[in-house]
């Protein structure tokens, strides 16, 4: 186990480095910079600013600059955020963001386990059907539609909640957000669920279950949910990278200050040092996020040996 | 899969109709006639054992496209099969609706209405969002434009085609792209094994973890915006090359189940070359994954292309794209709902659809790769 460890963050090191050398690689190629945009700095500045940040310096210079700005996780000043430097931006959204993603999460778990396992209960059944439609149509949805259809519905129209902008934790301003980032996950949840409960429920485990007697109910929610939540529980890793899309639209839908909105505007604005601390943050947060699935289902999973 | 111990080959009978017979002489180490074990089947009877039906001999072989091989009754029966879920047949005649009326539609409204996609009325009157089915005058019924105008005055149900064409095409072409590196890295991997698979599948695995949509909007971002037309090869290229993970994964399962049977023995006794039995002996016989998971990438590869354009990074004009659509109505979402409303509704429903169709072939084609 904590060999299994230790192997995992030895490959994760050199992961958050491959993604953002491909990163920085990217921004070098590209033609233009921050510098050359509408406005013309005056020359002197430019030297000066040039001489700042190294921009002059042959590649492997500024290459060991990033490298280093990883390594000491210090990422320097944005060009376009003057009184922040880029970890305070980090520190100051990713609540948000995390605040966004987790709620959204967790609510996608709770409807989308129940109505999968519902589902797989009764196979084939009216519910069954139903859910699975829905679960489908939450799929196919993309969530930036939706999001303006609640809008729309609930705000604008019956003006139950409000439309948007952050308003701390918590408050009624959430509601729509999650909802809308949450709708995906319900959707695949669901299906993860139904499926994973369908093939356990046919096991042998479940059937001895039921014949010392227990009762549905402890059948299903102890013994049966257990196997049949492996593929949720296998989901969660790929969940979170599409967690992170998600929330770069819901942040710009609801006016919320996220890490995701930060994203774009620093891509739009060719905001490098920016660009290179988000990229590093979340590449960092996704792996480790995926290590820590992956021991988990060990202690879940008592098959799996590492 | 066990192997078959008997020495003899089942009799003709069982196969006769299979194109292998056309495939041109190959030798297994016996000698005898090319392909592996087949069980008896009777007519066009669905087979008691989904295994059965791919992955095992009854598959096509080499070389041969679907169309020229009507004696091979596992796409018959898949299609029989397709047919009697109600839901794939509903996104399938969806599906066809849609690509129909986009590639038909614009030309038909430019001869009725004298509008295209782009066409911004001269009358300043005109430019302004009209809601669905009213005239210009904002209270008589109109079939001009059946979808209202946006707010420069075009037509939506227009702009709406034309978007589904951009959108359509995205999703085929990424998605083609997506099978081209999927397959070829998938057999691959799978054929040679050893090392070799270790290798490139925890190169899979390592990429599976990487938030791979941050690198494409810097890669959108910096490289677009030369021209509207590039960025649309831009958005081929880069969903292409991030959806194949999946792709290799389910090619590489159905290579290694199929490398160690007979007809693989054969090519390679008959001196066959490596590359040449990859692509022409295995590959073709894992076609039917590959063409379910082909046809569940395309809505994801649209949704990315939305999630993109929406963004402002994708589709950016005179082109349109559903996302690009949809994008635009939400500026205006409380005064001219519909601008989002049609777009939206459209983009959903064709990927619903395409959904629907996707599980159907699975469950017809494949009914091991139940997932999701």
């Amino acid at each position: 186990m904590l060999s299994f460890i230790i192997r995992r963050l030895l490959v994760t090191v050199p992961m958050v480095l491959v993604v953002v050398s491909l990163t920085w690689g990217l921004i070098r190629l590209a033609p233009g910079n921050f510098y050359t945009g509408e406005k013309k700095l005056p020359a002197a500045v430019e030297k000066n600013i040039r001489a700042k940040y190294c921009l002059d310096c042959p590649w492997y210079q500024q290459y060991g600059r990033v490298m280093k700005s990883i390594l000491t996780l210090d990422f320097g000043h944005s060009l376009r955020y003057e009184n922040e430097t880029i970890n305070e931006i980090l520190m100051r959204t990713l609540p948000v963001s995390a605040l966004l993603g987790l709620l959204a999460y967790l609510l996608a778990l709770a409807v989308g386990v129940t109505f999968g396992t519902l589902a797989a209960l009764k196979p084939n059944s009216k519910l069954d059907y139903a859910s699975m439609a829905v679960a489908m149509l939450g799929i196919s949805l993309p969530n930036f539609v939706l999001g303006p259809l609640l809008v729309l519905v609930f705000s604008l129209s019956l003006y139950w909640l409000p439309p948007a902008r952050w308003a701390g934790f918590p408050s009624w301003n959430l509601v729509l957000p999650v909802i809308t980032l949450s709708a995906v996950y319900m959707a695949y949840i669901a299906r993860l669920t139904r499926s994973g409960m369908l093939e356990v429920l046919r096991s042998d485990y479940i059937r001895t279950a039921r014949a010392k007697g227990l009762t549905e109910k402890e059948v299903v929610v102890r013994h049966a949910l257990r196997g049949g939540l492996l593929p949720v529980v296998s989901f969660t890793g790929p969940a979170l990278a599409f967690l992170i899309t998600g929330t770069v639209v819901v942040e710009r839908i609801f006016a919320m200050p996220g890490l995701g909105n930060y994203f774009i505007n620093a891509n739009l604005n060719r905001d490098e040092p920016l660009i290179i601390g988000i990229v590093a943050f979340i590449s960092i947060a996704v792996l480790i996020f995926n290590l820590l699935v992956d021991i988990a289902y060990g202690f879940i999973d008592p098959r799996i040996r590492y | 899969m066990s192997e078959d111990r008997t020495p003899q080959v089942p009799t003709e009978e069982g196969r006769s109709q299979t194109p292998r017979d056309a495939r041109g002489p190959a030798l297994t180490t016996r000698g005898t006639p090319p392909g592996p074990p087949i069980r008896r089947r009777e007519g066009d009877e669905i087979h008691p054992f989904p295994e059965m039906a791919v992955g095992e001999g009854d598959v096509r072989t080499a070389g041969e496209s679907p169309e020229v091989m009507p004696g091979s009754s596992l796409w018959r029966d898949a299609w029989k099969r397709l047919l009697r879920n109600k839901l794939a047949v509903f996104g399938m005649v969806v599906v066809c609706f849609i690509i129909v009326a986009v590639i038909i539609g614009p030309p038909i409204i430019k001869a009725l209405t004298g509008y295209e996609y782009d066409t911004i009325p001269n009358d300043p009157a005109l430019t302004n969002s009209f809601p669905p089915l009213t005239a210009p005058d904002g209270k008589s019924f109109s079939w001009t434009h059946p979808l209202g105008t946006d707010s420069a005055g075009r037509d939506m149900l227009a702009r709406i085609l034309q978007g589904g064409r951009i959108s359509l095409m995205v999703g085929i072409i990424a998605t083609f792209v997506s099978i081209l590196i999927g397959v070829t890295y998938g057999a691959t991997a799978g054929y040679l094994g050893g090392k070799v698979d270790d290798v490139m599948m925890r190169i899979v695995d390592v990429l599976y973890a990487i938030p791979y949509m941050m690198i494409v909007i810097v890669l959108l971002a910096f490289f677009g915006g030369r021209s509207p037309l590039q960025q649309i090869f831009l958005l081929f290229a880069a969903l292409g090359a991030v959806s194949w993970l999946t792709m290799a994964r389910i090619v590489r399962g159905q290579v290694m189940s199929l490398k160690n049977q007979e007809f693989v023995m054969a090519a390679r006794a008959g001196g066959v070359s490596t590359p040449k039995i990859i692509f022409r002996h295995l590959v073709p016989n894992a076609l039917g994954p590959v063409i379910v998971y082909a046809t569940l990438t395309i809505p994801s590869v649209m949704l990315q292309e939305a999630f993109l354009s929406f963004l402002g990074l994708g589709v950016q004009a005179p082109y349109a794209s559903w996302g690009s659509l949809a994008q635009e109505g939400i500026q205006n979402i409380a005064v001219f709902p519909w601008q989002l409303v049609f777009p939206g509704v459209t983009m959903a429903l064709t990927l619903f659809s395409l959904n629907f169709l996707g599980d159907g072939l699975r469950d017809a084609l494949d009914p091991q790769m139940r997932k999701f």
